[in-house]
């Protein structure tokens, strides 16, 4: 299944271990497996991805690394402490725009979530949430209530805010996702200078094959109905080598999509409901 | 082959800013004032006070509708000589006590609503069966339990208010986004910290729709049962007021006690609910 080449970082402790998880949810009608005995290993200053169509479990699989969901079999482990509930370990980063509490401003939105956990209080966490605001360039913003913000600032102050509470792994679902093509582009360069400056660990959902190759060094491609691991991979090194990263494009679109040309055009069409 | 291929590129310079004549200007003085809901609802009242006056001026008629201008000045005669405002007290003090207990026991109601699934149905259940029942229907058998003091009204009220609160309150609950639950448990925060931070806030629109509502029932509710409950303990409040003056046929005073519970409630409305709405709900872009 999971036949990973040791990794180059092998040789620290993973931060993120999952074995062999299955997720299942219910819907009104039906049990849907989402994902079936998935495993992969996140080290400490990965930028992991998980890529595949929709309906491959990737954004449950994120949502059960948040805690929000118990997997029914297999086992998921943070520094090698079961994963029981959400916890501000984990910070999430939510595709929706509304992820910002309305009723706080900018600055008091990165403020709650450092004292409501008690990691920080007075001084130190104002101090930490303008550092960390100041990183994604909205120090002018500090006092906006996020209503009078545009997408991808509020999506900023979201990072920000999971960003300053220096968590043990960020979790990203589709960050950019409602983003317009252009500011996505734009937000996706930041990341990585983000990434450049503070060497976070982020496991990153997609379903753009060029954003995966974009942000992650490393890349989980699933299958869909039920997820399954298809390949784990890494990513090119060189961002600027344009010709490695279409190959590399190349190869992930033909892994994901050459099994199923019987049925064209059924897989990113879907979004889910 | 397109046949538009060979057309040629251009480029253009952007034009120089006095060239666009106005780009952004003051608005004049007067649209800034009728801008302002204040000045276009005291407009309203000035007008419905004029047709009010005209008309009882062609009635002529002081038993059966008195004149805006008596009326205030009943108003008036009975605020600094009369004992309006002795009644007028009386009665905000049971209301506000009666109030606030609905509000108290609604959300605790709603906390258990949100919290626990059979607190869901008995929430639904109750609201159900009594949200329908009129708070005055209960008030002969609140006076057999209560006796004839303010324990009686105050359980009328909080019947009239509980419920309307509640089932506002809840439906907010339950409206809150599902980003929005995850970010709050994402916090750790959980029970009574997770409704007070996340839920209570995000709901607040609806919890305040709940409150003015609720703050409408209370007063219809309460100045019913004063005129059917008339006095206790010696001071009876603003229903018994009216009721009083209709007996001795002072109708100029009936009008004014009328007039005291509408100028309350435009006072409570545009001072207090609209003020609380404008520094959150409206700051927060929750509500337009």
């Amino acid at each position: 299944m999971n036949a990973a080449p040791p990794s180059p970082t092998a040789v620290t402790e993973p931060l993120l271990d999952v074995r062999g998880v299955t997720l299942q949810y219910k819907t009104k009608a039906h049990l849907v497996t989402a994902t079936y005995r998935v495993s992969f290993t996140v080290y400490p200053g990965d930028r992991f991805v998980l890529l595949g169509p929709s309906g491959c479990g990737k954004s449950t699989l994120l949502k059960a690394v948040g805690g929000y969901l118990t997997p029914i079999e297999g086992e998921m482990r943070l520094k090698g402490r079961p994963i029981l509930r959400p916890g501000s370990d984990r910070m999430m980063v939510f595709q929706e725009f509304d992820q910002l509490l309305p009723w706080k401003t900018v600055l008091e939105n990165v403020l709650f979530a450092l004292t409501s956990t008690g990691r920080l209080r007075g001084a130190a966490a104002l101090d930490r949430a303008r550092a960390y605001l100041d990183k994604v360039n909205l120090g002018k913003f500090l006092h906006s209530y996020p209503h009078t913000l545009s997408g991808g600032m509020k999506q900023r102050v979201a990072i920000a805010r999971g960003m300053a509470m220096e968590p043990d792994i960020l979790l990203m679902d589709e960050p950019f996702a409602a983003l317009d093509a252009l500011t996505r582009r734009k937000m996706q360069d930041e990341l990585l200078r983000l990434w450049d400056e503070t060497r976070f660990t982020v496991l990153f959902v997609t379903h753009g094959i060029d954003e995966a190759v974009k942000i992650g060094n490393r890349i989980l491609l699933l299958s869909p109905h039920p997820g399954q691991v298809k390949a784990e991979l890494n990513s090119v090194v060189d961002l600027t080598d344009s010709g490695a990263a279409a190959k590399l494009e190349r190869r992930i679109h033909d892994m994901l999509f050459n099994d199923r040309v019987e049925s064209p055009g059924n897989s990113e069409a879907i979004s889910h409901a | 082959m397109l046949a538009g291929a060979s057309r040629p590129e251009w480029v253009r310079e952007d034009a120089m800013s006095e060239d666009f004549g106005v780009v952004e200007k003051p608005i004049t003085w007067w649209e800034r004032v009728w801008n302002n809901g204040a000045v276009r609802k005291a407009v309203i009242l000035i007008l419905l006070a004029l047709a009010w006056e005209i008309y009882a001026r062609r009635v002529n008629n002081a038993l059966t509708f008195p004149t805006f201008s008596s009326t205030v000045e009943a108003l008036w005669d009975g605020a600094v000589h009369g004992n309006l405002l002795t009644r007028l007290l009386f009665s905000l003090k049971v209301l506000l006590m009666g109030y606030g207990l609905g509000i108290a026991l609604a959300a605790l109601l709603s906390t258990l609503a949100i919290s626990f699934r059979l607190g869901n149905d008995l929430l639904e259940t109750l609201t159900a069966m009594f949200s329908p029942l009129p708070a005055i229907a209960l008030l002969p058998l609140s006076l057999i339990w209560f006796g004839l003091g303010n324990g009686s009204l105050v359980f009328v009220l909080v019947h009239s208010v509980l419920w309307p609160v509640a089932l506002n309150t809840h439906s907010g609950f339950r409206a809150v986004s599902n980003t929005l639950r995850m970010v709050g448990k994402n916090y750790g925060l959980r029970g009574f910290g997770y409704v007070a931070k996340i839920l209570i806030p995000a709901a607040f629109p609806n919890i305040l729709s709940g409150l003015k509502i609720g703050w409408a029932f209370a007063w219809r509710t309460l100045i019913a049962a004063e005129l059917i409950f008339g006095v206790s303990s010696g001071t009876g409040g603003l229903g018994w007021y009216i009721l009083e003056n209709k007996t001795q046929l002072e109708i100029a005073n009936v009008f004014a006690g009328l007039l005291t519970v509408i100028l309350i409630g435009l006072v409570v409305e545009n001072g207090v609910f609209r003020v609380i709405e404008q520094r959150t709900v409206r700051r927060w872009g929750m509500q337009a």
